[in-house]
């Protein structure tokens, strides 16, 4: 039941784009996003769209993959989608009607958007491992680090955090369980009703959390983490010939996209 | 006191996708009123699976339930229902203690079941007093006991609500050897005073020696045994193919034997043993 969220999960693999530095991938998505919000006609979306689906190919992402962490946006894309085709003002479909040709290319643009910006990121989260993408994020904060912005102490936060997601997701699920076996009803009632149900799952989950956390500090003392200073790694990471390439393709995949952008394309 | 019946049960995780499991298979089985039963398998043999489907809080892919003849699974109301009658205590269930106060949590499934004030205290008691929990503990909050305290309170919670059928998934694990004794001690004083069904999930063979008057195996989600403790640890060699031990009392008196010391009859229990050592020293055995 609850074990279904497992969005933006990493799938372990070996193509060329889980083999990309997790740096590169990290910087190449922001130039994808630029590139998209750049995107104004037809002919600069497809261009985006042509290099998401080759990225998928590439990175062996199938559709069905991206689909499923879309349907928590649902609601959202569906709404944008509404009325964006009916408060367009333009040529009608049918003489009299509200909906415009220009609405309906409007909101089939719009959903693009959303679902494009959804799928690279879920792109990127899907084939770097959850240790590479913060020792990346790490990595190219480190600049931040000249003006005290505890750069080591927050990605470190960051992999717990991803880190214990399943556990919570688990945890809850017995607990849950454990509570339905005496009775709990969390389905049925009143929404305060229903909110009340919840505290026999809250309880457990922040006592259990907290006695976590604890072990996790002591774990990690008795094994000498002491912070960030002086710290190496065992897997340092290298720029590779292949994110060279990288590079070059995005730079001249956000070229393409400002060329058309500038012929209203 | 009613029957517990379980008919051809299958239950597949992720049903559908590549991450397709069948946690138990075609199992069919009668549990009689009052049996104290011991339910053994490695970890992974779906022995929880299993379990879960007992008080329907897992529904079967295929195969029914039926609790007092009625299919416990038949709509909303009888799921809800048969929660009461086949009270589940799940592995460490200190972990989901929650209110204020000891009372208050022993108090939470009978408040469930919609009883009056005065049910749910008689109730409360009665419960604390099963796994002897003092009524001193009663405003205490349950955060601040020990150990084996919040695992005692935690059962009290699943025995106020009065079940029929108790099921208790490992409920040692992870005590002293003197916390386990008492668990056990109460759980089998419960079960004598109520007489109602208990099954006890565990792998630890010498409690269900102890214990238990039927034993139940379970290898990759089928059953794979099913008798008394007499008849399934005549058989220790499929039950350590399967994974598991046999007794202490019986790993020794295997060894004994095949030292050529004739001990006599079925040896599970300490004391089994104990009066087949001193039977056979008496004929000059050894």
């Amino acid at each position: 039941m609850l074990k279904d969220i497992t969005l933006g999960q990493y799938f372990p693999g070996d193509t060329p784009v889980h083999r990309l530095d997790p740096r590169t991938k990290i910087v190449l998505l922001i130039v994808f996003i630029v590139a998209l919000f750049s995107a104004v006609g037809w002919w600069s979306y497809g261009l985006v769209l042509a290099v998401t689906i080759a990225v998928m190919i590439l990175g062996h992402i199938t559709p069905k993959n991206i689909f499923k962490g879309l349907k928590p946006m649902l609601f959202i894309i569906v709404l944008t989608a509404l009325l964006n085709i009916f408060y367009t003002s333009g040529t009608p479909v049918v003489e009299g009607w509200i909906i415009t040709w220009e609405g309906i290319g409007r909101s089939v643009q719009m959903i693009l958007r959303i679902v494009l910006l959804i799928a690279c990121t879920f792109l990127l989260t899907y084939t770097t491992s959850p240790i590479a993408l913060t020792d990346g994020l790490e990595k190219l904060m480190n600049p931040l680090k000249k003006i005290r912005v505890p750069v080591h102490e927050m990605t470190l936060m960051m992999s717990m955090a991803l880190r214990f997601i399943p556990t919570l997701i688990e945890e809850t699920d017995k607990i849950m369980s454990a509570q339905k076996a005496r009775g709990a009803d969390f389905e049925t009632g009143s929404l305060v009703r229903r909110a009340k149900a919840l505290l026999p799952i809250l309880v457990p989950l922040f006592v259990s959390s907290f006695r976590r956390a604890d072990e996790l500090a002591v774990a990690m003392e008795s094994r000498c983490y002491h912070g960030g200073e002086g710290r190496t790694r065992m897997k340092q990471m290298k720029l590779s010939r292949a994110d060279v390439v990288a590079f070059i393709l995005g730079a001249l995949f956000l070229a393409a996209v400002f060329v058309l952008r500038h012929f209203g394309l | 006191m009613p029957e517990l019946r379980v008919e051809a049960l299958t239950h597949t995780y992720s049903a559908g996708t590549p991450f397709e499991k069948t946690a138990v298979e075609n199992i069919t089985l009668s549990i009689p009123a009052g049996q104290m039963l011991a339910l053994l398998g490695h970890t992974g043999s779906g022995k929880s699976t299993f379990i879960q489907h007992l008080n329907a809080l897992l529904q079967p892919t295929s195969g029914k339930v039926y609790y007092d003849g009625k299919d416990v699974n038949a709509d909303k109301y009888a799921r809800r229902d048969v929660k009461g009658k086949v009270g589940l205590v799940f592995q460490y269930p200190e972990y989901q203690l929650f209110e204020e106060t000891v009372f208050k949590d022993i108090a939470f499934g009978p408040k469930n079941q919609g009883l009056s004030e005065r049910e749910i205290d008689e109730r409360v008691r009665e419960a604390a007093r099963f796994v002897g929990v003092e009524e001193e503990l009663f405003e205490r909050s349950p955060l601040e006991l020990s150990g084996g305290q919040k695992r005692r309170v935690a059962i009290a919670g699943v025995i106020a609500m009065r079940p029929g059928v108790l099921i208790l998934d490992e409920p040692t694990a992870g005590l002293d050897p003197a916390g386990c004794r008492q668990i056990l001690d109460n759980i089998r004083a419960y079960r004598e005073e109520t007489g109602s069904t208990v099954i006890l999930v565990s792998h630890n063979m010498d409690d269900a020696a102890r214990m238990a008057d039927r034993l139940i195996v379970f290898d990759h989600g089928r059953l794979a045994m099913d008798g008394t403790p007499e008849e399934v640890f005549a058989r220790p060699e499929e039950l350590i193919a399967i994974g598991l031990n046999v007794p202490q009392a019986a790993a020794l008196a295997m060894a004994l034997r095949e030292r050529g010391v004739a001990l006599e009859g079925s040896i599970f229990t300490h004391e089994q043993l104990r009066a087949a050592v001193l039977r056979a020293k008496e004929a000059g055995a050894c």
